[in-house]
């Protein structure tokens, strides 16, 4: 990417997004990537008069995410989409659609994984 | 009070496409709404695995049929950087004379649309006869009303003839002598601003702090345009964003209005400027790496996030369009108004449901 890309741990996330909202960066959009079968990469843009800004949270497919919608209210669309494609789950979403935005309720795959970790309870990935 | 939900949509007189919002009610006032999505979603973004990154370009075309050359070139820019591609002058300004072209057309169809939202419906009839001439435009120089597919990587696959770029301009002169008599309905009439002065408000702040982009932004006063990055050819043509200030439906409605001078002025001067030579470069290698790349679609900014891994199909393909930012400020739009306002209001921030879901 043309810049930078910040890498951000679960516990270091928060600090690092309030800090963009004092600085008056605008919420662009999250993107998510699978690396592989346990993990994935979640992207966080950022703009400010026109310069984006990134940061990288790498995490286990079956580890929660911490939400940042309580600090950007607009990441709560794109955390659920995360949610329903990926099974990726945000911990304090502000709007939880738990993974029913796109999907019916009894879909446990998440469809934009090659490879799955089941949300049923002690049944296997398929 | 007692709370009543009322189910607002999918299927809706004033949506052209299905989006469902549950409004939370009292007496006539919207105290909450929460959107429900997923009645046109295509996982589009997946058919990256299936397809190599030329033949996404199709696919691309296909996420909005409003602005399909939109979609198609925010992707080959971000591929032609990923690849470090040099595109030719020519088709850089080739693409920015399609893109304001669609511009136009869908500000048409979005004005009339709007105007049918409050109940006008001899200024929808209106605004989609003016869009006509520009939707023949699309079909003379692009094959297509709908799916313009001019954009490859490298450039852009199909040239524009002196007696065609005449033929555009006289064209453009007769859509922006219809417009300008449809002005003083649009901006100035009482019934229109009856209905959307003081209606559906999002502060600059608001705006800024919940996302919006596009007209939805800039009716809220802030001048931000993602052209002002002056990629393709906008870099050496005169462009200042559209502003209003009262961030109501009213404002983001005389943004486009505006805006739609703006783009034929810009597609006048890009012809006039039109560089001579080639159209497209021979593209060799795979992409590899990855990249964000932004355009301004008709509703706002479009983003693409692009991962290559050298090899012919993508690690993955990432879309948030215009619309997808705006909804977190409709939210915020509809408490507090009648429920009668709520088309209107909605339809203020120019939904494109197709767009969203993907």
């Amino acid at each position: 990417m043309k810049e930078e890309v910040i890498s951000v741990t679960p516990d270091t996330l928060g600090n690092k997004i309030a800090e963009m909202k004092k600085n008056g960066y605008r919420f662009v959009t999250m993107s998510c990537v699978e690396l592989d079968s346990d993990t994935v990469d979640i992207l966080y843009h950022f703009d400010k008069n026109l310069e984006l800004a990134h940061f990288r949270l790498t995490i286990p497919k079956n580890e929660a995410a911490p939400s940042i919608s309580p600090v950007y209210f607009a990441a709560f669309l794109v955390e659920n989409e995360i949610q329903d494609q990926f099974g990726i789950r945000f911990d304090g979403l502000a709007i939880d659609y738990n993974r029913t935005l796109y999907l019916e309720e009894e879909v446990q795959r998440a469809p934009y994984c090659r490879i799955t970790v089941s949300n049923v309870e002690g049944s296997e990935g398929d | 009070m007692a709370r009543t939900i009322i189910p607002f949509g999918p299927q809706h007189p004033v949506f052209p496409e299905p989006l469902h919002l549950k409004l939370v009610l009292e007496d006539e006032i919207v105290k909450e709404a929460v959107p429900a999505l997923g009645y046109v979603h295509r996982g589009l973004e997946m058919l990256a695995d299936i397809r190599d990154y030329h033949q996404m370009i199709q696919i691309c075309e296909r996420v909005c049929g409003i602005c399909s050359t939109i979609h198609a070139q925010c992707y080959c820019q971000g591929i032609e950087e990923l690849m470090g591609i040099e595109v030719p002058a020519r088709a850089k300004f080739l693409r920015v004379i399609w893109a304001e072209i669609h511009r136009v057309q869908s500000h048409l169809l979005w004005l009339g649309l709007f105007a049918d939202a409050f109940g006008f419906e001899s200024l929808f009839m209106q605004c989609w006869k003016i869009r006509e001439r520009v939707m023949d435009i699309n079909e003379a120089t692009g094959g297509n009303r709908v799916n313009v597919s001019v954009n490859i990587i490298g450039g852009v696959k199909r040239d524009l003839a002196p007696d065609m770029t005449r033929w555009i301009l006289s064209e453009l002169d007769l859509v922006e002598q219809e417009v300008k008599r449809l002005e003083k309905v649009l901006l100035h009439d009482y019934t229109v601003k009856k209905r959307t002065v003081g209606k559906g408000v999002l502060t600059k702040d608001q705006a800024l702090e919940l996302g919006a982009v596009g007209p939805t932004l800039r009716g809220s006063g802030v001048a931000q345009d993602i052209r002002q990055l002056g990629y393709a050819a906008y870099g050496d043509l005169s462009y200042t964003p559209v502003v209003a200030k009262d961030g109501d439906a009213y404002s983001r409605n005389r943004v486009r209005f505006l805006e739609t001078y703006q783009a034929i002025a810009l597609v006048r001067e890009a012809i006039s400027k039109l560089p001579p030579g080639e159209i497209s470069v021979k593209v060799k290698g795979k992409p590899e790496g990855e990249i964000v790349s932004r355009v301004e679609q008709p509703r706002g900014e479009l983003m693409y996030y692009i991962k290559g891994n050298g090899k012919k199909n993508l690690d993955r393909l990432r879309i948030r369009t215009p619309t997808f930012a705006n909804i977190p400020p409709l939210l915020s739009m509809l408490p507090g108004i009648e429920l009668a306002d709520v088309p209107v209001i909605v339809l203020s921030i120019d939904p494109c449901i197709s767009c969203t879901e993907r």
